[in-house]
């Protein structure tokens, strides 16, 4: 094949070029060398001999360039003059170039965007030496967490796990001589990082001997980000005594600058040992049923598969339930990459990659396909001058050359373009934050991978599209050009031919149509959820977050400082109502207990009434959150641990414990420690977990009843949030200096609920418009080429006294047609898509008239866009030109 | 001394294939070769002989491979093709034609017109 030979040949001098003038160089060195040989036979010195045999020799880097011409410099001649008559055409219609470039620079981007996050997210690996052989035992029909004692035990009888480590993330105060600071903690078994294979960048890290029962390690390995960050890099903070949660600890090292921790993205600022727990949070270490320890990984031994280690686990999870049945009922296991939250996030983030990438790929197609539409018209339009060079005795291997050289031209600058805006949305991202209070990082900055797989696209997709109009070349016959006819292909093949196309572009349009009505529901639907009836109001509330642990307040303490604090806020002028509450639904934790029916006095697990969310409150909390009160009352500041336990609970635990709200009022259930707690109140449901949840069970107890240090204090007031801010961090500064607080608005803390929904709308809208840009590069290349191929016919029927109607329908019936057959099956592809959309973001729904009529309105104003310059060239026919032209 | 000749235009080629018709030559055996058949009359610069060298690999009229030289060191040796040797015949008589009709015409006495 003559292509592919001229390919190989063109490859073959770019890629042996180096090659040659090695070759070159070193023929003209042996020259050099052997005069000098013979100079210095002549009785001179070495060094002068050689001098002399250079100096003979002559202007070296001319004759070298000489040399390489006579080689075979021509080839490249030839392509650097196919270059720029490409460059030339290009320059004379601009709006094609163009449109070209930022189809395939829009098309580029987006794949190499979605590979960078691919490769950052699933492709490459924790940053820790052998990561694939890392794994992490999930406990099945639970999660990842276990609790301190089962930990122990998994660690110690397994024959799978080299060694299994734990770990636990929360918040601690750091006060290193000033003002305390919050920072994100990961507690960290003493084999943790010996486990992992790390080595520290400073000073050392803990290990399994700094372990002597709770509370004996007080020591802090800080990561290199975190000491770059607050400790300037000081080598000398290595041994420095500093507090953490009031307590002692000593900095012993610094982590590698690699390491952040082996939770994907989420950057811990230091490690802890794990026996310290009781200084951080209230969790009983030893307390078998409590599972609070986040996760344990490990690296398996080798030759052990996982399959083996899961039925390991199993034999040990199966002698612990034999052992403890309460406490660990049903305990078996299977593995999980810890790295992005094993299948938590890690399924769902894979699962949705996978998908993007797919369409990432469709949509290059689908430019591709576009592109070398585009191509396949202009080539007709140049049909008379192609059969005119053929005829004068060019060869068709030097057009194709001149084509390719054209579609690679194009390709290679998309790529750039689209490369170089990549760069820019993955730096931004790389930067962005998605959730203010938790401290994500996605580090997707581009690396080699992503630029090699954005340059061989480039290449690909230029090689691609160049080639659809090679046939019609190959096809095209000089003598027709002699004969001076028209230039056409024969029709049969042509016919199937625009056939295939009219499929494609249907299929593009169709996909087009379901991405605008998937963007156009998903936007709906998150303006929707905003308005949402959350179960609590988002408006004027402000979320003040304490951890009276971390200012040393604990056991009694507590609740004294709890009520001054609400007091002292509550003095604050413009705010209405102050309450507080240990979590806050739609917060980061939704704790949860069994409930069991009065009568129940067997309290296992399996005997539970029903599972229900738990939330320890203030008695003015209701009032302040916007919680409604359907019926019954709130809790009173009496009603403390001496008092009968009571509970408010919400509409739906009232009708799935009791039957009816009717029925709960007043009535008794039962906690797994068998306390009777008595409904005095039901408040209306709400949304706790997620934004697209069923309707759950919600208890509300009398913080005064179960105390806890851990406390949201939720402010409501109309006063500007910024002002406002300030004088409550003021406020508390004055009661405690010691007391680090975290502020935000209500809405603010949504933003890891609404983190979904609004990835997915972003997603969908880029989809969507890029779907749009190539649907309209599809049309416009489509009625281009139906208009330019028919431009004769217009010309006579024009001069025949055709009507403008006339000559429209003529020319672009045919593609409106296809348009309109695209949008009616895309549109309902999108209603079903809807339903899709509807699982991320709640509330969207298709069946809208905004969204239906929205889509009809953008398929229309997308094909007017592309039609309008066919149709004036169609309506601009000159018919004396094209006349004088025969 | 002996007075050196300039190289007419388009003789270089056909110096080059001669010398290396005698025997496989490196570029610098090529060089000295023209020197020593020429009787030292012809001398080339010395850089000059590569491109006329690759010009004439180009196009087929000879074939090249590393070897060591008496010298002990690398270099490539020329060698005359098949079609390099038939071109060396054609432009041997082609010039051998050229000098007689160009001597001959020197030679022409007045009395001879």
């Amino acid at each position: 094949m003559r292509l592919f030979d001229s390919l190989r040949s063109f490859a073959s001098n770019l890629f042996h070029r180096a090659e040659i003038d090695r070759e070159i160089e070193e023929e003209l060195r042996s020259h050099i060398q052997h005069r000098a040989d013979d100079l210095e036979r002549g009785g001179l010195p070495r060094a002068e001999a050689e001098r002399r045999a250079r100096i003979e020799f002559g202007g070296y880097q001319r004759l070298k360039e000489e040399s390489r011409d006579a080689l075979g410099g021509q080839f490249g001649e030839g392509l650097v003059l196919d270059i720029r008559f490409a460059l030339r055409r290009m320059a004379k219609k601009p709006g094609f170039a163009i449109v070209a470039v930022l189809t395939l620079a829009f098309a580029i981007g987006a794949n190499a965007v979605v590979f960078a996050v691919l490769n950052a997210f699933i492709l490459r690996p924790l940053n820790v030496p052998q990561s694939e052989s890392l794994y992490g035992p999930w406990r099945l029909s639970s999660d990842m967490s276990e609790s301190y004692p089962d930990y122990l035990d998994l660690r110690d009888r397994n024959h799978s796990f080299e060694t299994l480590a734990a770990y636990n993330i929360l918040e601690a105060a750091l006060d290193t001589g000033n003002d305390p600071s919050r920072a994100w903690v990961d507690e960290a078994s003493g084999n943790y990082f010996d486990a992992l294979g790390l080595k520290p960048y400073l000073g050392r890290f803990f290990h399994g001997s700094d372990e002597h029962g709770p509370n004996s390690a007080p020591y802090i390995v800080l990561t290199y980000d975190y000491w770059h960050s607050h400790f300037q890099g000081d080598p000398s903070v290595v041994g420095r005594v500093v507090r953490l949660n009031k307590f002692p600890y000593t900095i012993i090292g610094v982590g590698p600058p690699e390491f952040h921790g082996t939770l994907m993205f989420f950057n811990p600022d230091f490690f802890v040992p794990i026996v310290n727990h009781a200084q951080f949070d209230e969790n009983d270490l030893n307390n078998r049923g409590d599972r609070w320890v986040f996760m344990t990984l490990g690296h398996l031994k080798a030759g052990v598969t996982p399959a083996q280690a899961i039925a390991d686990l199993n034999s040990v999870g199966a002698s612990l339930e034999k052992a403890y049945p309460k406490d660990d009922p049903k305990m078996s296991f299977k593995l999980a990459r810890p790295g992005l939250y094993g299948d938590y996030v890690g399924r769902p983030v894979r699962t949705f990659m996978t998908a993007l990438m797919l369409l990432a790929g469709l949509i290059l197609l689908a430019a591709c396909a576009n592109l070398g539409s585009l191509f396949a018209a202009r080539a007709s339009d140049r049909s008379r001058e192609i059969a005119l060079r053929l005829a004068l005795g060019s060869s068709r291997k030097r057009i194709l050359r001149g084509l390719f050289a054209e579609a690679v031209l194009i390709s290679l600058v998309g790529g750039a373009v689209g490369l170089a805006g990549s760069v820019v949305l993955l730096r931004a991202l790389s930067v962005w934050q998605p959730i203010s209070r938790w401290p994500l990082h996605m580090s997707v900055n581009p690396d080699v991978k992503v630029y090699a797989v954005a340059l061989f696209l480039a290449l690909a997709s230029g090689l691609l599209f160049g080639a659809v109009p090679v046939g019609q070349v190959l096809r095209t016959d000089p003598y027709e050009a002699v004969k001076g006819g028209a230039v056409e292909a024969k029709r049969g093949r042509f016919g199937l031919r625009l056939s295939f196309r009219d499929l494609l572009l249907v299929v593009q349009i169709a996909i087009c149509a379901v991405l605008v009505t998937s963007s156009i529901v998903a936007v709906r639907g998150l303006a929707h959820s905003l308005h949402n009836n959350f179960g609590f109001e988002l408006q004027n509330t402000m979320l003040v977050e304490t951890d009276l642990n971390m200012a040393g307040y604990r056991g009694d303490k507590v609740p004294p400082m709890q009520k001054r604090m609400m007091d002292a806020l509550a003095a604050i002028p413009g705010v209405e109502s102050v309450g507080f509450a240990d979590q806050v639904p739609l917060g980061d934790a939704q704790p949860d207990s069994n409930v069991f029916a009065d009568s129940t006095t067997d309290l296992r697990p399996a005997n539970a009434a029903s599972d229900a969310l738990m939330f320890k409150v203030s008695p003015e909390y209701f009032q302040a959150a916007g919680t409604a009160l359907v019926s019954g009352r709130a809790f009173t500041w009496q009603e403390d641990k001496d008092k009968p336990r009571v509970a408010v609970v919400n509409r739906q635990f009232a009708r799935k414990i009791f039957g009816s709200e009717a029925k709960a009022m007043g009535a008794y259930f039962k906690m797994p420690d068998g306390a009777r707690i008595q409904v005095v109140g039901i408040a209306e449901d709400g949304r706790y977990g997620s934004l697209t949840e069923d309707p759950q069970p919600v208890m509300f107890l009398p913080i005064l009843q179960s105390p806890s240090n851990s406390a949201f204090l939720v402010v409501r007031s109309s006063r500007d949030p910024e002002q406002l801010g300030q004088a409550i961090r003021n406020t508390l500064r004055n009661m405690d200096a010691g007391l680090p607080v975290y502020i935000q608005t209500r809405y603010k803390t949504l933003d890891a609920f609404l983190f979904g929904p609004r990835m997915a709308t972003i997603s969908l809208g880029v989809l969507g418009v890029m779907g749009a840009m190539l649907s309209v590069v599809g049309i416009f290349g489509m009625a281009s080429f139906s208009v330019s191929k028919r431009l004769r016919e217009f010309g006579i029927r024009i001069a025949l006294g055709a009507q403008r109607r006339e000559l429209l329908q003529a020319a672009l019936g045919q593609t409106f047609r296809l348009l309109a057959f695209g949008s009616a099956v895309g549109i309902l592809l999108g209603l079903a898509a809807g339903k899709v959309i509807a699982f991320i973001v709640s509330q969207a729904t298709p069946w809208d008239p905004i969204v239906l009529g929205g889509v009809v309105v953008t398929m229309l104003l997308l094909g007017l866009l592309a039609g309008w310059i066919p149709a004036r060239r169609a309506l601009a026919t000159d018919p004396l030109l094209l006349l004088r032209e025969e | 001394m002996t007075t050196q000749a300039q190289l007419l235009p388009g003789t270089l080629d056909l110096l080059i294939l001669r010398a290396v018709s005698l025997g496989p030559l490196h570029g610098y055996g090529v060089l000295l070769r023209i020197e020593q058949i020429s009787g030292g009359a012809l001398l080339i610069e010395q850089g000059a002989l590569y491109p006329g060298l690759f010009r004439l690999l180009r196009q087929g009229l000879l074939k090249a491979d590393w070897g060591t030289s008496e010298n002990n060191r690398r270099a490539k040796f020329y060698e005359l093709t098949a079609v390099g040797r038939k071109r060396l015949q054609e432009e041997t008589d082609s010039w051998n034609r050229l000098a007689t009709a160009i001597a001959s015409a020197l030679a022409t006495q007045p009395e001879e017109i």
